[in-house]
């Protein structure tokens, strides 16, 4: 009994199977009219089911050939549909000329379907690269999940303001234009004309709404700006007055460009749990693409054909529309970026390398390191830890790191050895080249061993690593995330060239959890970090590094603990000073590097790439060094569509 | 047999009991801090996360003492409320389970049963079947021993992307929208067929084997000899030995399909296939309690349902269960 059951259901998958293979290689019914000229053995309806695609529709054959019957007496008249004769010549209709003939569909569909259900691949552009998990929500006041919806800021809900890394530049975007007027004074213009994706237009109230939710609550990622910020006030519809008791600056300036506006009339009437936790499905934005679909492992989005952008400031992103899709493995985006299936891929795809250069890929630059910057990965080092705490000791390792493995071996030439200030090089201005030539540091082992001797560091029981100056065994450990291979292979490199300087660092990977509570508790001897995104301002990546005050958790950053007041005055006096001073700006800057490289408390090592790789096939026009393409990021991850992402999709063409 | 099934079912009540308590427990044995993980995926913005860290504690309960989290745990679940997962914040759990949980039966459910017919059938025809057992038994040792993942991943190399006859990610195609048409269900075949074909080797390899190595147990057995030394026909001692030797098959079926809702990781991983396993290693490393317990809550039901349909189908299928059980109740 239950061997026939499942003989039946052995069967049933095997005639599924079949069907499937023949669905998809069946060839479709002729699309133009044809003759035919009748031979022994056919028939009306086997002949449209072979042409038009159902039996039915024998009756389109039959029309159509008695119509044609009438002006050239050459086709057959039909009187009786079942008696044909050899040799009679039909006329068997397109499939728009049978529908005139018959009431049964032509080309038999399942079920109606209302919306578009198959995209052209002309029209579609496939991304991957940014989603680690299945979408869960289209809020934008949830930052970090945002990687699984990508788009929902930027594509959908936009900024005041966009920023250019590769030019410096903030771009005038929702706002037209803002400035400060006085010290505690900032007014910002909005464009007119802008509207809400429900046709509602966008005003100065929609500003006032956005950033009172900060005020109002707490766990809304903004909300410290409110430390400083007095009042947000609409003057007339568009125009928005800030005031501000002693503004940072930095901070206000680097949050024009990723705090997100909302519609104030679809917003207002939501609870606090609906705006700080609410998955916000079908978002309203105002932005160049709208949500279509989601499932487990892509997003949909589709042209917002009424943007404002497009009349206002003529720009149009190529697409219709973009498939965002998860890949579960970089082995699996990397096999659909050699297919073709994928246009811009951001994933960290190591061996790239070799195939931009073989010209499968394109990439940013054509050789090495092929990826522009996108943040630095700094090894923090415990300072509250012996021998730690010694700064001799933290420039000794400093030295002893051998970057050019991490570069060479690590990542196969995909990044590019950090400055020893550890800013961005689209932040190059700002690092005090005297203080760098005086200070910095590089892969020295003999230097090393030096600074070990003279700070009193010797090997005194003969096991090939020193031992601190009061005679205590030195045994650290360096640590990344289990799972995260490229940094997996740095520490290991990390902890091979401190040996071979004579300092005993073994590497480590616990999970990603243990390695995050030791990372904000405290509790790790060294650990690598790169949480300081691509900025506008120096300020971000000193905020990271010189996060204050030291509280239990450190959640945000200063995870070594470095507890040095000067230091954070400086670092505070970097966040108040306007943007438009940058000689004040790189003033502080110079200070803190000089103080940052003698102290040596944190040890930038390489940056990180923005991984992107893109392929020809059916989009062109794609952003690389080369004069004659846009200078872009071409980036998809979250906070990156203001950064470049959308403007490169504005500049994109289709292939011919 | 009534107080058989009451015992039964008493024993499952209280593993049921335990199993969730443990599995309620261990997450939170584990190092880490949920909420602490969660923030610093937002990495864009510093300034908030100290702020946020405690609203976020008392959104998910995670404030209160540990013993009012387990009564309060308890009290929700009997609600059937299974909470609102931290990794996918803020969907609840219940939903991403039943999200992605249909993806994994429809793989693993043929995979499993047409495996186990097809291995057990194998299995047992090429027992003592010399060029059988010498020349594709071997095959089905490799299978078997093969590591799943470097099988998958060769599959999809060869038929994904050196002859491109299958897609190598997705449950369909990039470019459709579910909907019902041949073209959707062809690509919905279409990208079912390797991970299923990957899972379907690999699992009649093993039964295969052990139908195998099981029916030339039974044919040295006392009573399949005193059927040949009766002259029973070849057929009907190999059918007697059948029987028998399915016995622990069952067994293995049923555990296989009490983990069902478990899904396949290697298998979702290789093929980029969306599924539950994938999930459930991701809330564990982001120490997402609740959809750990949530999983594992399935997972327990599936096995103590799966163990009890055993039960249940030995009495049905083994007379001598059935025996000792009468002469238990006599």
């Amino acid at each position: 009994m239950s061997k026939r059951t499942l003989v039946n259901l052995f069967l049933v998958f095997a005639m599924l199977l079949t069907l499937g293979v023949g669905a998809a290689s069946a060839a479709p019914p002729a699309q133009e009219e044809m003759t035919y000229t009748v031979k022994l053995g056919d028939n009306l309806w086997t002949l449209a089911e072979k042409y038009l695609g159902s039996g039915p529709a024998y009756r389109a054959i039959v029309g159509a050939t008695n119509d044609r019957n009438a002006t050239d007496s050459s086709f057959a008249k039909i009187d009786n549909p079942s008696l044909i004769h050899p040799g009679w010549k039909l006329l068997i209709p397109g499939p728009e000329e049978a529908a005139k003939y018959v009431t049964v569909p032509v080309v038999v569909e399942v079920t109606p379907v209302p919306e578009v259900v198959t995209y052209p691949r002309s029209e579609t552009l496939y991304v991957s690269g940014a989603a680690w998990g299945p979408p869960s929500d289209w809020n934008p006041f949830i930052t970090w999940s945002k990687a699984n919806t990508t788009g929902t800021i930027g594509l959908v809900y936009e900024t005041l303001f966009m920023y250019d890394p590769l030019t410096d530049k903030l771009i005038p975007w929702l706002a037209e234009s803002g400035e400060w007027v006085d010290a505690d004074t900032y007014e910002l213009k909005l464009r007119k004309g802008i509207t809400w994706s429900d046709g509602q237009p966008m005003t100065a109230a929609d500003v006032v709404f956005t950033y009172e939710l900060g005020q109002k609550y707490a766990a809304i990622w903004f909300s410290p700006e409110w430390a400083y910020l007095d009042s947000v006030t609409a003057v007339g519809d568009y125009a928005v007055r800030f005031e501000f008791t002693d503004p940072l600056y930095q901070q206000f300036e680097n949050d024009l460009y990723n705090i997100a506006m909302v519609p104030k009339h679809l917003w207002e009437g939501k609870t606090e749990e609906e705006i700080t936790s609410g998955a916000n499905e079908n978002p309203v934005g105002s932005g160049a693409y709208l949500y279509e679909t989601h499932s487990e492992d892509r997003n949909v989005w589709v042209r917002n054909e009424d943007w404002w952008a497009t009349k206002l400031l003529g720009l149009k992103p190529a697409p219709k529309r973009i498939v965002d899709i998860r890949f579960a493995s970089n082995n699996v985006a990397l096999g659909a970026v050699i297919k073709g299936e994928v246009d811009l891929s951001n994933n960290f795809l190591p061996g790239i390398a070799t195939l931009s250069e073989k010209g499968y890929v394109k990439t940013y630059f054509a050789g090495a390191p092929y990826m522009l910057s996108a943040n630095t990965a700094v090894l923090f080092l415990n300072t509250t830890k012996p021998p730690m705490d010694d700064p001799a000791f933290r420039r000794a390792v400093a030295f002893a790191i051998n970057t050019g493995d991490i570069v060479n071996v690590a990542y196969a030439n995909l990044v590019k050895a950090a400055d020893p200030t550890g800013l961005l090089p689209s932040l190059a201005k700002y690092v005090d080249p005297a203080v760098v030539k005086e200070l910095g540091f590089s892969y020295d082992p003999a230097k090393a061993k030096k600074i070990l001797a003279d700070a009193g560091y010797k090997d005194v029981n003969g096991d090939g690593f020193v031992e601190a100056p009061d005679g205590s065994k030195i045994e650290l450990e360096v640590t990344c995330p289990f799972g995260w291979t490229d940094w997996m292979e740095s520490i290991k490199v990390i902890a091979n060239s401190a040996q071979a300087a004579g300092i005993n660092i073994k590497d480590a990977t616990p999970d990603y959890g243990a390695w995050n509570t030791a990372l904000t508790t405290g509790t790790f001897d060294m650990t690598l970090n790169n949480w300081a995104m691509m900025s506008n301002t120096p300020w971000t990546l000193y905020n990271l590094l010189f996060r204050h005050p030291i509280i239990e958790v450190m959640g945000s950053g200063n995870f070594g603990r470095y507890d040095n007041q000067q230091m954070f005055d400086l670092v505070d006096q970097l966040a108040a000073t306007p943007s438009d001073d940058v000689e004040g700006m790189k003033a502080v800057c110079s200070q803190i590097q000089e103080l940052m490289l003698t102290e040596m408390p944190m040890i930038p090592l390489w940056y990180n790439g923005l991984w992107a790789q893109y392929s020809d096939a059916v989009w062109t026009n794609w952003p690389t060094e080369a004069a004659n393409v846009p200078s872009r990021l071409p980036c998809t991850w979250s906070g990156y569509w203001q950064m470049g992402g959308l403007l490169t999709l504005t500049e994109l063409k289709l292939a011919e | 047999m009534r107080r058989y099934l009451g015992r039964k079912i008493l024993i499952y009540i209280l593993t049921f009991f335990l199993a969730v308590t443990i599995d309620w427990l261990i997450p939170r044995f584990m190092p880490g801090d949920p909420v602490q993980t969660m923030l610093s995926r937002g990495l864009l913005h510093a300034e908030g996360v100290e702020v946020m860290y405690g609203y976020y504690t008392r959104a998910f309960g995670l404030d209160v003492p540990i013993w009012q989290q387990y009564l309060n745990f308890w009290s929700a679940l009997f609600h059937g409320d299974l909470g609102t997962s931290v990794y996918l914040f803020p969907q609840p759990v219940a939903r991403v389970i039943m999200r992605a949980v249909p993806y994994d039966i429809f793989l693993l459910l043929p995979a499993i049963l047409l495996s186990w017919f097809a291995g057990n059938k194998f299995g047992a025809f090429a027992a003592r079947t010399k060029w059988l057992d010498n020349t594709i038994l071997p095959i089905g040792y490799i299978l078997t021993a093969t590591p799943y993942m470097w099988l998958g991943i060769l599959l999809a190399w060869a038929f994904g992307v050196v002859l491109g006859i299958f897609p190598i990610a997705g449950a369909y195609g990039f470019e459709l929208r579910p909907h019902l048409s041949w073209t959707f269900i062809g690509s919905v075949l279409k990208h079912w067929f390797l991970p299923f074909a990957s899972l379907f080797l690999v699992k009649f390899g093993g039964w295969a084997i052990g139908m195998r190595n099981m029916i030339i147990y039974e044919l040295e057995a006392d009573y399949s000899h005193y059927l040949e030394a009766l002259g029973a026909p070849r057929k009907l001692v190999r059918k007697y030995a059948f029987r028998n030797a399915i016995l622990p098959q069952i067994t293995g079926l049923s555990l296989d399909l009490g983990v069902i809702v478990a899904g396949a990781l290697v298998t979702e991983v290789v093929f980029s296939y969306p599924g539950i396993g994938y999930l459930i290693l991701q809330a564990i490393q982001n120490q997402d309690y609740f959809l750990i317990q949530g999983c594992f809550l399935f997972i327990i039901i599936g096995v103590l349902l799966a163990n009890f349909a055993i039960d249940i189908a030995y009495v049905i299928v083994d007379p001598r269960t059935r025996l000792g059980m009468m002469g238990e109740t006599a």
